[in-house]
């Protein structure tokens, strides 16, 4: 049953980066599933190891960087279970599955795609390497892909080069890379952060159709709030490498419940508030990546921080079906799980 | 706002133009107009916003106003003790007085402070230069670590070196250093795009009581609606070099005229559950200001474009009280 509800379920998943002599855990911890056919909005800022997620599950890791302990399931549409984090990386295996049946779109289209091949070869190299096909039929696929993704006149645009697209269309190629061969998983890693506002609709809308269409599942990671109401199925909260809040979207944005989550969603404007209200800020700054903790990594920045907070990490608790939290004030009530 | 509010800038149909570098032997190519014909007034005291998407002319227009760049035409008339003077017509000398009054914050702190420089050299300089302190070392120490204390930040951090604070800081430190030269006007491009959410509301929480306390006017640039929304008394909506919608924060956001105002609004998402509003999504890009369309900038992308916007270019004109709007759809057919 499992097997057909997830598509993804990570335990645990710990990853560490050796900078210099010291080792730091840029992931350190984390657990969430993905729901077949369903959106996961991973949030926080900068440095909280959302990237560092995806890359990890992608195997895309940099050298000094590997996956130190916990699991990645992959769930085929067939129905076997595949370990990722236990495929070598770049190992046959991994890359058979990386771009046909796991695809990733990153955060800047400027300067991912290569500026001296055109759009067309790009795409086509994709669907090279995961599919037999000739060209003709190759190219008669992606022309109609790059159709569906709304670029106008695709027959010419196939044959055009980077330079000659604008950010928006940039990103839709790089959509149409991922997509080429029908993923069952796209990460998607701030698709839109580098694009306008205009043009950032136009994206999501995009995602939104070519999963109701093709039935992809869809793991977003982004910073705002926004966005994740809006696309959103599940969201996983993430501070300094850790998941501290995971819910469906109602219960994250209904009853927020750890206080990074709730304090996060009162310090952006959001338009059309009374203008007389101060934003709630967040004290502090996010500490260094190789800060050593001994206690919850949020207490020092935390208004209902209490002097146990210090000295242990809280556990893992589930309030309600489907909505977990990492924090103190919740452990007695709930059940523990971890 | 208040009733009688003095003018402190005018800016009367400024026109930048950027000329493409040419090489040798080439043909003279055709300018890019990045500000075209833009007129507004900054009353004293109020934070006036600018929001557009990018390469609409938001930042090189408040980098005309600090005089960063010389503007091909228009006139910026400035109040400097109850005269109006043409910033762009002065002597040197008034013109050297008259800059410390207009200060500026960019969007990067990482690029604005110079890394070889300690805090205090940085602040010091343009001290110096216009003679602030009376001159005195001890005086101008004395200023700036209470201008670090303002922006809480703690005075001995004047000797340390810009490497050794973070994104949020270094744009405290930026904004510290405006202050100090006891400016009239501070343009901010984009002062928290490039920070986190949780410290780009403790920026912002500042900027907002600093002003409560000396009473100085900001000209706030940025691209997010929802903070320039937030900041503002009033707001301009540019698109390719013009200002299409110039009205109250509160009216702008109620009624929005322009049918790009409208897109943008729908557009920025919103983080409250079940507020599904009607999303106007644009069709295609921002067309490139190279090659601007004709009549109305906006109609290639416009759901209500008529014969006329691809003639005729509208102006801006009020249409209610302080609400500006430049389209056709509220004219008389003439």
């Amino acid at each position: 049953m499992q097997e057909k509800e997830y598509i993804l379920r990570v335990q645990d998943l710990k990853t560490d980066f050796k900078v210099g002599r010291k080792t730091v855990h840029a992931v350190n911890g984390v657990t969430f599933d993905v729901r077949r056919g369903k959106t996961l909005c991973i949030v926080g800022e900068s440095g909280c190891g959302k990237s560092v997620t995806a890359h990890s599950i992608m195997q895309l890791l940099p050298p000094n960087g590997m996956i130190a302990g916990g699991s990645i399931d992959y769930y085929t549409p067939s129905g076997a279970c595949e370990t990722l984090s236990d495929y070598k990386r770049n190992g046959s295996r991994i890359r058979a599955i990386r771009g046909k049946e796991i695809s990733m779109i990153f955060q800047d289209p400027m300067s991912t795609l290569n500026p001296v091949y055109t759009v067309g070869s790009q795409i086509m190299e994709m669907l090279k390497k995961h599919e037999k096909v000739d060209r003709a039929e190759g190219k008669a696929r992606i022309i109609r892909l790059l159709g569906e993704l709304g670029i106008p006149n695709p027959e010419i645009r196939y044959d055009q080069y980077p330079h000659e697209f604008s950010g928006g269309m940039k990103q839709r190629i790089m959509i149409a890379i991922a997509m080429i061969c029908n993923p069952t998983l796209l990460i998607a890693d701030e698709p839109t952060t580098a694009l306008d506002v205009t043009i950032q609709a136009q994206i999501l809308d995009l995602i939104r159709r070519m999963q109701k269409n093709y039935g992809t599942s869809v793991i977003l990671i982004t910073h705002n709030m926004g966005i994740v109401v809006e696309v959103a199925d599940d969201v996983a909260v993430m501070y300094m490498g850790r998941v501290v809040e995971f819910g469906s979207v109602e219960q994250i944005f209904a009853n927020p419940m750890h206080p990074y989550t709730k304090a996060l969603m009162k310090s952006v404007p959001v338009l059309g508030m009374n203008k007389d209200r101060e934003l709630t800020v967040i004290e502090g700054t996010t500490p260094d990546a190789s800060t050593v903790f001994t206690g919850c990594e949020f207490a020092e920045r935390c208004e209902s921080a209490r002097p146990e907070c210090f000295q242990r990490f809280p556990k893992d608790t589930v309030v309600e079906a489907g909505h977990r939290v990492r924090c103190l004030l919740y452990e007695e009530g709930g059940k523990s799980n971890g | 706002m208040a009733e009688n509010r003095e003018i402190l800038l005018s800016i009367r149909h400024l026109t930048m133009e950027y000329q493409p570098n040419r090489r040798l032997f080439e043909k003279k190519k055709p300018s890019v107009k990045a500000v075209s014909d833009v007129s507004l007034d900054i009353y004293s005291g109020e934070t006036f916003g600018v929001v557009g998407e990018s390469g609409c002319g938001k930042t090189t227009l408040g980098k005309c106003i600090v005089r960063l760049l010389k503007p091909t035409e228009g006139e910026l008339l400035f109040r400097d003790d109850e005269e109006m003077k043409d910033l762009l017509k002065l002597d040197r000398k008034t013109s050297f007085a008259l800059r410390r009054k207009i200060q500026i914050v960019f969007q990067d702190p990482y690029a604005s402070l110079n890394p070889v420089h300690t805090i205090r050299e940085a602040f010091d300089e343009p001290m110096r230069v216009h003679g602030i302190g009376g001159g005195s070392r001890e005086k101008r120490t004395q200023m700036i670590a209470d201008a670090l204390k303002r922006v809480n930040l703690q005075p001995e951090y004047m000797y340390r070196y810009p490497h050794e604070f973070s994104g949020g800081q270094r744009q405290r430190i930026c904004v510290a250093k405006a202050l100090v030269m006891e400016p009239k006007l501070i343009i901010c491009d984009e002062p928290v795009s490039a920070l986190d959410v949780s410290i780009q509301a403790q920026l912002l929480n500042l900027m907002r009581r600093l002003q409560r306390e000396t009473g100085v006017t900001f000209f706030f640039i940025a691209h997010d609606l929802s903070v320039v929304q937030y900041m503002s008394d009033r707001i301009a909506v540019m698109y390719l070099g013009n200002i299409v919608e110039l009205a109250d924060s509160e009216a702008l956001y109620a009624h929005p005229m322009h049918p790009y105002t409208q897109a943008l609004l729908s557009a920025v998402p919103v983080p409250v559950l079940h507020e599904k509003k009607e999303r106007i999504v644009l069709k295609g890009d921002v067309p490139s200001p190279m090659n601007p369309p004709t009549g109305c900038p906006f109609h290639p992308r416009c759901a209500h474009c008529m014969e006329r916007c691809k003639r005729e270019k509208p102006i801006l004109q009020e249409d209610m009280e302080g609400h500006l709007v430049a389209c056709h759809l509220y004219r008389e057919k003439e």
